[in-house]
């Protein structure tokens, strides 16, 4: 490796003497821009540990004088963004619903902020195409349990559903096995009258029988023909959609034991302009009635 | 020979060597500075003639006005960066055309493929910026300091006023004329009378001064401060030519064959007239006024960026000796060869290669003008929703969502009616147009673009498929003018 330093006769410069397995490298001083670079690298890392923060100490740093620090600058762009957004909020905030629509880039702006908030809030649940799962509503299809107006999405998304504010909305799905109501074998031909509705039922006689307990038990809320009623959150039993599932054991699981999903309410985690924006989307997404 | 040529040899002759010669030009050296002498000819006339309208055309053209109409700017070439468009006399491009962009540039590289094939370096010698602004830095400074014999005084001399004030002068003019590079560049990108009353009054932007401020430097430095050295260890070009040229390429050549032996003139007079020695007295004209450093008679060398300036020189002297010009000229490989056999000189324009370049850039041109003369001031794009990929809707139906762009190129606003073919669709519904009729018409303002979300939906029974072809059509009502976009529609799995 290290040796002496000697002369190259060939290019009749020094050699470093440094040398491997026969190689050596000669000592030719390097390009001078290359040099000016470093030097000017160096001054300038100088002047930047004075004026920017650099150095790591045990608990802090040092700062430098310009106070600079990429948190700041981020909370400056925040404001800054808010700033510029305010008087499109500010806008939202005090226009109705259907004013906001009508607006095309009030309604581009909604749709955007909805867009983003709906996957920050709601995608957990519904997910990220709002195309929901067993138990959590697809909100793109034409089947609204509470109505699907800009002003019942904009409700719903408010107060929620079970949640836990005074003003949410609430209906009770009786669970007719657990309490006791109806027995196993009439929940069955229930079931199966349920199923006719939308045709998919092949059990005549048990669907005639199901026909008078649905008669009994089922229409004060789910209506004559089991159409459902918007204003208690009855679901349509007649449409093909089905929140839970469409298949015999599953309608007889939800008679039996009932269902009670829970939409949380909004108005205490988001602002308004917030779930305006989100009622805008959600509306947008082609279900929008 | 008469002691009247002796006299003009020894008049002539300057006793130096290139500063980049080509036996010590070792790999590592630091740059010898090169005080190129003024040469004066046909070639330096050409250059001053080309220099003229290529700073011209760089100068001016952003002050043309072209008349589009309201609302449009009239500058004829602009690249409109806030508006996203380009804008070259007739034509406007928008951003999803740049492909015309990419064909120009195929087109530049096809043409400098070409030119190089059949003329060697002459990018290099005349056009490019480099030599260009060279040209005029080396100009400003013989204008200051002299020709090259007081240049080399100065430049040896200790500092004194006269070197102090002649240095700052010519420094103070690369300058200025640095900011003048930088301040036409800036004006392709803003309304050019608007912005020199700006940058003069300060009131512009702060972008416009930090990219004046920029070229400012760079021109200083390539043109005034690096000069040769861009053009030997920067520039890639020099290396990339020579696998365009061939032996036909003419190139700016020493005629070995009729200038050798060199130099006997003085030793010799008297062979002079009897042609035992050759037509170059060794009087190294050639060398002084070669901007690159180097010496021509070494033979074609990287260095040389093919300026014509040594042909010039050399001319100059043999019409002194009253011998034929043209000792240095443009001269080609081949044609050298034939000499020497005793062949007559052939000039080979046609050739593979050229054909095969000259054949490109027709194709290329072509292609452009038909896609020039095609363009459709309508476009459409369309995004199907792959999140959820469909939606079932309470009556069974299966419904598709899709975000469709309609760009509208006419400067009016436009009304478009939506139409789909493929399936037969229950509804056609436009998120925000509130009236579904079978199809929804909606308006895109003028020079810009709509995005709007369209839902169709269908019968599931009427869905032979799990993936349907259709097609997505607007229609211009003003002009009937339709323009369709092929997508499909999903449904479940059959
Ligand atoms: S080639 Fe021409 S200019 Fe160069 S040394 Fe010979 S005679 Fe002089
Ligand atoms: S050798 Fe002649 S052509 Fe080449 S750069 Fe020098 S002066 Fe120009």
């Amino acid at each position: 490796m290290a040796g002496n330093p000697r002369k190259d006769e060939i290019s009749g410069v020094d050699t470093t003497g440094h040398e491997w397995d026969g190689i050596e490298e000669l000592n030719n001083p390097l390009p001078r821009w290359w040099l000016w670079v470093l030097y000017v690298s160096i001054i300038w890392s100088v002047i930047y540990w004075i004026f920017m923060p650099a150095w790591p100490g045990i608990s802090d740093y040092t700062r430098g004088t310009l106070g600079y620090s990429q948190r700041n600058e981020v909370q400056m762009e925040l404001a800054e963004v808010k700033a510029s957004r305010a008087g499109l909020d500010e806008k939202i905030l005090t226009s109705s619903l259907e004013d906001i629509t009508s607006d095309t880039s009030l309604n581009q702006y909604a749709l955007a902020a909805g867009k983003a908030a709906f996957g920050d809030n709601c995608s957990g649940c519904h997910g990220s195409g709002a195309q929901g799962a067993k138990g959590y509503p697809n909100l793109n299809d034409d089947h609204w349990l509470w109505g699907g107006s800009l002003d019942d999405i904009h409700y719903t998304i408010t107060y929620g559903i079970r949640s836990t504010h005074d003003d949410t909305r609430f209906n009770d799905m009786t669970a007719f096995l657990t309490d006791e109501m109806l027995e196993k074998d009439e929940i069955s031909d229930v079931a199966e009258y349920v199923l006719s509705l939308s045709g998919t039922s092949s059990d005549v006689e048990a669907v005639s029988r199901g026909e008078s307990i649905f008669v009994d038990n089922c229409v004060a809320c789910h209506d004559e023909g089991g159409i459902g009623n918007r204003e208690l959150g009855a679901p349509n039993l007649s449409d093909k959609l089905w929140l839970f599932g469409g298949d015999k054991k599953t309608v007889v699981q939800s008679i039996s034991y009932g269902r009670k999903g829970v939409m949380p309410t909004w108005e205490t985690r988001l602002d308004p302009v917030t779930i305006k924006a989100l009622s805008i989307y959600i509306h947008s997404l082609g279900g929008g009635e | 020979m008469s002691t009247k040529l002796e006299q003009i040899v020894r008049e002539a002759t300057i006793e130096v060597e290139a500063v980049n010669k080509k036996e010590n030009r070792p790999l590592y050296q630091k740059r010898v500075p090169i005080f190129p002498k003024r040469a004066v000819g046909e070639f330096r006339r050409l250059k001053w003639l080309i220099m003229i309208t290529t700073l011209s055309i760089y100068y001016l053209v952003p002050f043309i006005r072209w008349d589009r109409g309201p609302g449009a700017p009239d500058q004829a070439v602009l690249i409109d960066f806030p508006a996203n468009r380009f804008y070259f006399f007739f034509i406007e491009l928008w951003p999803q055309e740049v492909y015309y962009i990419t064909g120009i540039l195929i087109v530049a590289a096809l043409a400098l493929f070409f030119f190089t094939t059949l003329f060697g370096r002459v990018w290099c010698g005349y056009t490019c910026p480099q030599t260009v602004w060279t040209d005029l830095f080396i100009a400003v400074e013989r204008w200051i300091e002299g020709d090259r014999n007081a240049r080399i005084k100065l430049h040896r001399a200790k500092w004194s006023i006269e070197k102090v004030w002649k240095y700052t002068l010519k420094h103070t003019l690369w300058i200025l004329i640095g900011v003048a590079t930088g301040g036409a560049w800036v004006f392709y990108f803003a309304d050019a009378p608007t912005l020199f009353v700006d940058l003069f009054t300060l009131q512009a932007d702060m972008t416009a001064y930090v990219f004046v401020g920029m070229f400012t430097g760079t021109t200083y430095v390539l043109g005034g401060l690096s000069r040769e050295q861009v053009c030997i260890y920067m520039c890639p070009w020099p290396r990339i030519q020579a696998a365009m040229m061939d032996e036909d390429s003419l190139q700016v050549t020493y005629r070995t064959d009729r200038g050798e032996p060199r130099g006997h003139a003085r030793k010799a007079p008297d062979d002079l007239d009897k042609k035992v020695v050759g037509d170059c007295i060794d009087c190294k004209q050639c060398v002084v006024v070669c901007p690159m450093g180097i010496d021509i008679r070494d033979g074609s060398q990287l260095e040389c960026i093919n300026c014509a300036l040594c042909i010039d020189a050399c001319n100059g002297i043999m019409d002194k000796m009253g011998t034929p010009r043209g000792l240095i000229g443009y001269d080609t490989d081949a044609n050298l060869a034939r000499r020497i056999q005793g062949k007559p000189e052939k000039f080979h324009l046609l050739r593979m290669r050229t054909i095969m370049y000259a054949m490109s850039i027709v194709a290329v041109c072509g292609f452009m003008v038909y896609l020039l003369a095609n363009r459709s001031p309508l476009d459409l794009n369309v995004l199907r929703d792959r999140n959820p990929i469909f939606v079932q809707l309470s009556d069974g139906s299966i419904r598709n969502g899709y975000t469709i762009k309609i760009l509208n190129k006419h400067r009016n606003q436009r009304q478009f009616e939506i139409t789909v073919t493929g399936l037969k669709f229950n509804e056609l519904k436009v998120n925000d147009i509130k009236s579904v009729g079978p199809a929804p018409v909606i308006d895109v303002k003028g020079d810009s673009l709509r995005s709007v979300h369209l839902f169709l939906s269908v019968d599931e029974s009427t869905l032979k498929s799990s993936s349907e072809p259709i097609a997505i059509i607007i229609t211009d009502i003003e002009s009937g003018l339709s323009v369709s976009n092929e997508s499909v529609f999903l449904g479940p799995d059959k």
